[in-house]
Parts: structure tokens; C-alpha cells; sequence
């Protein structure tokens, strides 16, 4: 699904080298968790992936099912199937909630050159999606995650995964800032997403989140690089042991 | 102030000679009054400090050369009027005027002629009362020769919006002057769209009684137009004023907007969007003074610029001694697409009571690329997504409208406006 190959990357204001040769190979169907220190690049790797500006890539490549992501412009990779959940995702005041997720549904339909989902159905799609997720009629009205608590922000995030149905999933620390009631919804909501053929990509500093998002291949990330991949008991060897040892053994 | 520029206030002295001649009593005497006022202030320099940011020669030069207009589109607001009054090149179109429950409503070509006390009381008065402490030459000069105009009279609720639609076809220089007058207890609703002039001199005069309450909404879209507009009001005591103005095309706008909040526990808005392009200087000019206790006053303005476009904010708060407990908001914001496009604000609170809470802002920025890179993660395709945030932007200057079908008018209009650019 996603080949990430020797992807080197720096900051395009100073220079300085972020992504010192990351290579990933993941598989369709597949949950791949990232774990790693503060400033090992997991973000970064994140936003490269979806096309943030500010990022320059010096070497390497990245192609979801062998087309190459790096060329393209933000809103191409979403509609080829890529899909970020933010860390913090942005308050967009004076937007409808609604509007915003209809927009982005017929936008990607457009760019693929499908048909637009119309106005019904449309508003049946969501309001399911929207119930398993909890989120009520309210906090679809409302403006763009604005007075949205935490969690809500997280749980809108997921809804907008559900009704985008990307291909690859990549989601940056979603179990930053929630408490373990709102980390279970989440976690109930992307496992509802997975269906064997859905690719995800989970960022995370903990190992817990990983409790409700059983991954199949956990990656350790330092300084730019993947040190070491394992199964999942290797997120339960960090939680127990912390990031030290495992960088020390590469150092 | 001095009138260098004699010829053309002598010029138009000739001209008003005529329309005042032809006036009623009370016309006669309030055009006089205010052809002497204007020429004694004189026509606004350069150099005047109120007229720092725009330059007032397009709107004093006799022969300016004013491009023909394409008629605008009536459609904004058509599920909303029942009463609509048309204008054509500055002259009225609607022959009957509507007769509506609690409200009467003449020209004031015809009025002028006629007795209406009324009218007398508010006629060129509250423009008068509006040249203190700047004077507005121009719009002594509208109370002198304006040529047509609507006297709404409400003295109850009055149900459905009442909307005057100008056309202007051809090169047409337009001096109107509405009055409006809210009784106690009663509340209308005006909007004005279209323009009734390639070049525009328009004064409406509000006298807002105890408990009356007065709304305002106007689009401004004329192509290559020259638009100068006052609102005088005078707002009584638990009364209510808000006014709420759309541009979105025009060479040069200045919209000015004085008001006197004379009774206790009133509130005023004056609320405005702009969505400049190129050849595009848009101006609004405020002042508010608070004269009563226990009277809150908005000033919400948002400008969007591309290309070049001009935004210019003058906006002040005076509050005299012993208007204690009043309660002043303002803020300008302008939204720079690109970074040839400009926004000069002036914000400016005069303070003498001494319980009060006045709080004002003014920024200028570009779109946020945070929110950019998040649409666009979403599959919106970067212009769409500009098109959002911009209306993001606006959202809290349409948030003022009262009235929540026409904010969706509003905002409908709008957004179609973007589409197509």
C-alpha cells in the first residue's frame, strides 16, 4: 500500500536534516504503530507524507500503490486515499461542521472524477457514522471544532476518516490529550475501520493506545530513523523499559 | 475649513437654486439652510485629515468619467421581499409606492410639496447634528440637492423587510437622501441593494424613538461605481440600531455612518464585509458617541483584498461625561491575499466618563496556512479552500445580522460571489 523508501528530509528554512533515510513497507490491510522519543521525526514523517509545506525532501521517495506521493499537491494525496488525523486539528470558526465535511467528501469525489454525493444522502451517511461515534446533531452544526473539547476534536477527526473511506491512515498521536473513556471511543472507531484492505499508520509516544489498536508491526523511530521493527510485544518492551535501552543497543 | 475648489460648490449652487425653487416650504428651508452649510464648510481636500486615507476627489469633481453600468442581479433576497420599491438611474421606477400594515412610505420628490411634520423634524436635522466635530460638506450638500428619496414612516411592527433596488443604466451622477423615522414600540427593516448611480452621493437620516428599533442591510456590488454614503441616527432610549453593509465590487466606496445614541439602554451596531479585487478602495468611516447610560455599541468590520485592493477603517467611540456603564466594541480586520493589497485602520476611543468598558482591535493578516494544509489534507483544492477561510473570516460580521434568513441570504450571496471569481 505505501512504500517509503530512504526518505530524507530537512527543513526548507534552515538547514537542518529531520528524516535521515526512514524506510517503511506497509502492507495492505495492515495496522503499523510508529513509536519514539520526543523530536525523532514521527510528525515530520507524518506531514511529509501528506504534503505540509515548510519541508524540503533531499533523497528518497514514498509511493501509495506505486504512485508517487511526493509530487503530488495536499488535496491529490486525499484523493488518491491518503488521510491524516492531526495531532491538533484546526478550529475553522464561521464553517459548519457539515458544510466542511461535505466539501471535502465531494471535493475528492470530483478530483477522482466520481460523482458528487448529494444533499440527502449525504446527511443520512453522516448522522450514522456520526451516532457510533457520539457525536450529536449539535456538534455537527457547530463551526469547525471550535469549543470542541479534546476528545471531541479526536472523535471528529475519525469521522471525517469515516466518511472519506481513505485507503491509508495515518494518525499523529490521536491519544494526545484524552482522557481513557474518550481513547476507547476513538480506538472503537478506527478498529470499526478496519475491514482487511485499510491501511493505518498510528503515531504514538505510548504504549496504551495500542491496547485498543492491536498493530501488527510496531516500529521504533530515533533521530530520523527507523532503529528497530518488531510485533507488538516490542511496544510492551518501550512501555516497560522506556526508549534508553533500545537506543543505546543501536547507538 | 476652506473651499478652495469655489467653482464647483458655484456650480452646484445653480443647480440646487432651481430644486429649491421648486420646493415646498419645509424642503425650501432645510435645502437653503444646508446650501449655505456646504458652502461655508467647503468641499473635503486631500489634505484634510478625515479624508487621509481616501481621497475625496472622485466624489467633488464635476466632470469625472464614470463608465456604463451593467444592471446587477435582483436575485439576493428574493424569498424574503414582499415590498420592494425599484429605482432607475436615480429616479423612482415604483410608481404606487406599497401600502403596508404600520408604515407609510413616500418619495420625497413628492413630499416635498406636501406637509408632512414628520419629516420637517429630520430633514437635513440630524445631518446637521452629524457635522460636529467633523464637518461632511458632502452630505450638506445631498441634504441641498438629493433629488429623490424614501420617508418611511413606521409606527408598528412592520412584517416584511422593505427593499429599495437601484438600478443605474448609463452614466448617472445620483444624490438621494432617505429618512426614516421609527415610533415608539415599532421596528422596520430597510435593505438596499443595486446602485443608484455610477457615481452615488446617498444620505439616510434615522430617528430611532424610545423602544423603536431600526435594521439595515445593503449589498453594494456596482461594477467601476462611485459610492458615498452617510447614515445620521439618533437613538432613543431601550431602542436598538444595527446596520450591516455587503461590497463586493466597486472602484471607490466610502460608507460613513454617524450615530447618536441619545437615550439610556440602547444598543447600535455597525457591522460591514468587503471582498476587494484590483481597482477596488473601499472606506468605512464611523463614529459613534454615546451621550446616554448604559448603552452598548458594536463596530465589527472585515476586509478581504487581492491585487492591490485598498481597505480603510476610521472608527471612533466617543464617550461624553456621564454616559457611565457604556459598553464600546470595535474591531477591523483585514484578510491580504497577496501582498500588493493594503489596510489602513484609524481606530480611535474618546473617553470621559469613568465606568465604562471600551475595548477595540484592528489586525491585518494573510490566510492561515495552518488551516490552509488542513482543508487541503481533506481533498479541498487550494482556491476552494481559500474560498472557506474567507468566509471563515467574514462569518463575524455577518454574525451581526438580526435577522437569521437574511444572514443566510447574506452569506449565500457571498458565497457564490466567490465561486465565480
Amino acid at each position: 500500500m505505501l512504500e517509503i523508501k530512504n526518505l530524507c528530509v530537512q527543513l526548507e528554512e534552515e538547514d537542518k536534516q529531520i528524516l535521515k533515510g526512514v524506510n517503511l513497507s506497509l502492507e495492505a490491510g495492515k495496522v503499523h504503530a510508529i513509536m519514539g522519543p520526543n523530536g525523532s521525526g514521527k510528525s515530520t514523517l507524518s506531514y511529509v507524507l501528506s504534503g505540509k509545506g515548510g519541508y524540503e525532501v533531499t533523497e528518497g521517495s514514498a509511493h501509495l500503490e506505486g504512485n508517487d506521493i511526493l509530487e503530488m499537491e495536499p488535496e491529490e494525496r486525499a484523493a488518491a486515499g491518503l488521510f491524516l488525523a492531526f495531532q491538533y486539528p484546526v478550529e475553522i470558526p464561521g464553517v459548519g461542521n457539515m458544510t466542511f465535511l461535505r466539501t471535502a467528501v465531494n471535493s475528492q469525489r470530483k478530483l477522482r472524477g466520481e460523482p458528487e454525493m448529494s444533499a440527502g444522502e449525504f446527511l443520512k451517511v453522516v448522522r450514522a457514522k456520526a451516532k457510533d461515534l457520539k457525536i450529536d446533531a449539535d456538534m455537527l452544526k457547530r463551526p469547525v471544532n471550535v469549543g470542541f473539547s479534546g476528545g471531541e476534536k479526536k472523535r471528529n477527526e475519525i469521522l471525517q476518516m469515516a466518511m472519506l473511506e481513505p485507503k491509508m491512515c495515518i494518525l499523529d498521536e490521536t491519544d494526545s490529550g484524552l482522557d481513557v473513556d474518550a481513547m476507547k471511543l476513538v480506538a472503537q472507531g478506527v478498529n470499526a475501520l478496519r475491514d482487511g484492505k485499510r491501511t493505518f499508520l498510528v503515531i504514538t509516544h505510548y504504549q496504551r493506545l495500542l491496547d485498543h489498536i492491536k498493530p501488527d508491526v510496531v516500529h521504533i523511530m530515533a533521530a530520523g530513523r527507523i532503529i528497530k521493527s518488531g510485533g507488538p510485544e516490542l511496544a510492551l518492551e518501550v512501555e516497560n523499559n522506556g526508549y534508553a535501552d533500545l537506543l543505546e543497543e543501536t547507538a | 475649513m476652506v473651499a478652495s475648489s469655489p467653482k464647483v460648490i458655484s456650480d452646484r449652487a445653480l443647480h440646487d437654486a432651481e430644486l429649491i425653487s421648486n420646493s415646498g416650504a419645509w424642503a425650501k428651508n432645510a435645502r437653503q439652510l444646508a446650501s449655505a452649510r456646504a458652502q461655508e464648510q467647503g468641499l473635503p481636500q486631500r489634505r484634510d485629515e478625515y479624508w487621509k486615507y481616501t481621497r475625496p476627489d472622485v466624489f467633488v469633481q464635476k466632470n469625472v468619467a464614470l463608465i456604463p453600468q451593467a444592471c446587477p442581479e435582483i436575485g439576493i433576497f428574493a424569498d424574503q421581499m414582499k415590498t420592494e420599491i425599484v429605482f432607475e438611474n436615480a429616479k423612482l421606477a415604483t410608481h404606487h409606492l406599497p401600502e403596508i400594515d404600520n408604515c407609510k412610505i413616500e418619495s420625497l420628490s413628492n413630499a416635498s410639496t406636501l406637509d408632512l411634520h414628520w419629516v420637517q423634524d429630520i430633514y437635513g436635522k440630524l445631518e446637521l447634528a452629524g457635522q460636529k466635530p467633523v464637518e461632511r460638506s458632502l452630505a450638506a450638500l445631498n441634504t441641498a440637492m438629493a433629488t429623490e428619496g424614501l420617508l418611511v414612516h413606521a409606527t408598528g411592527q412592520v412584517s416584511s423587510p422593505i427593499r429599495i433596488h437601484s438600478v443605474s443604466i448609463g452614466i448617472t451622477d445620483a444624490v438621494i437622501h432617505h429618512v426614516v423615522k421609527v415610533e415608539a414600540g415599532a421596528s422596520v427593516t430597510l435593505i438596499e441593494t443595486g446602485q443608484y448611480g455610477a457615481r452615488s452621493n446617498v444620505v439616510i437620516e434615522v430617528d430611532v424613538a424610545d423602544t423603536g428599533s431600526f435594521h439595515h442591510i445593503r449589498v453594494q456590488d456596482g461594477k467601476e461605481s462611485h459610492m458615498l454614503t452617510h447614515i445620521f441616527a439618533s437613538i432613543g432610549a431601550d431602542a436598538k440600531f444595527k446596520s450591516f453593509t455587503l461590497t463586493t465590487d466597486g472602484k471607490m466606496t466610502r460608507n460613513e455612518c454617524i450615530l447618536d445614541l441619545v437615550g439610556d439602554n440602547s444598543s447600535v451596531t455597525v457591522a460591514g464585509a468587503c471582498l476587494g479585487d484590483s481597482n477596488f478602495h473601499h472606506d468605512d468611516t464611523v463614529f459613534i458617541t454615546h451621550d446616554a447610560v448604559n448603552c452598548e455599541s458594536r463596530q465589527v468590520f472585515k476586509k478581504v483584498l487581492r491585487n492591490g485592493a485598498v481597505g480603510v477603517f476610521q472608527g471612533k467611540i466617543l464617550v461624553k461625561a456621564g454616559a457611565q456603564k457604556t459598553d464600546g466594541y470595535q474591531i477591523s480586520q483585514s484578510l491580504l491575499l497577496d501582498e500588493d493589497s493594503q489596510f489602513l485602520a484609524k481606530p480611535e476611543l474618546e473617553i470621559y466618563a469613568d465606568d465604562v468598558a471600551c475595548s477595540h482591535g484592528s489586525t491585518s493578516g494573510a490566510i492561515d496556512e495552518e488551516a490552509l494544509f488542513y482543508l487541503r489534507s481533506r481533498g479541498v483544492p487550494e482556491p476552494k479552500a481559500v474560498d472557506l477561510l474567507t468566509l471563515s473570516f467574514i462569518a463575524q460580521a455577518i454574525g451581526e445580522i438580526e435577522d437569521p434568513d437574511l444572514a443566510q441570504a447574506i452569506l449565500s450571496h457571498l458565497t457564490d460571489i466567490l465561486e465565480a471569481r
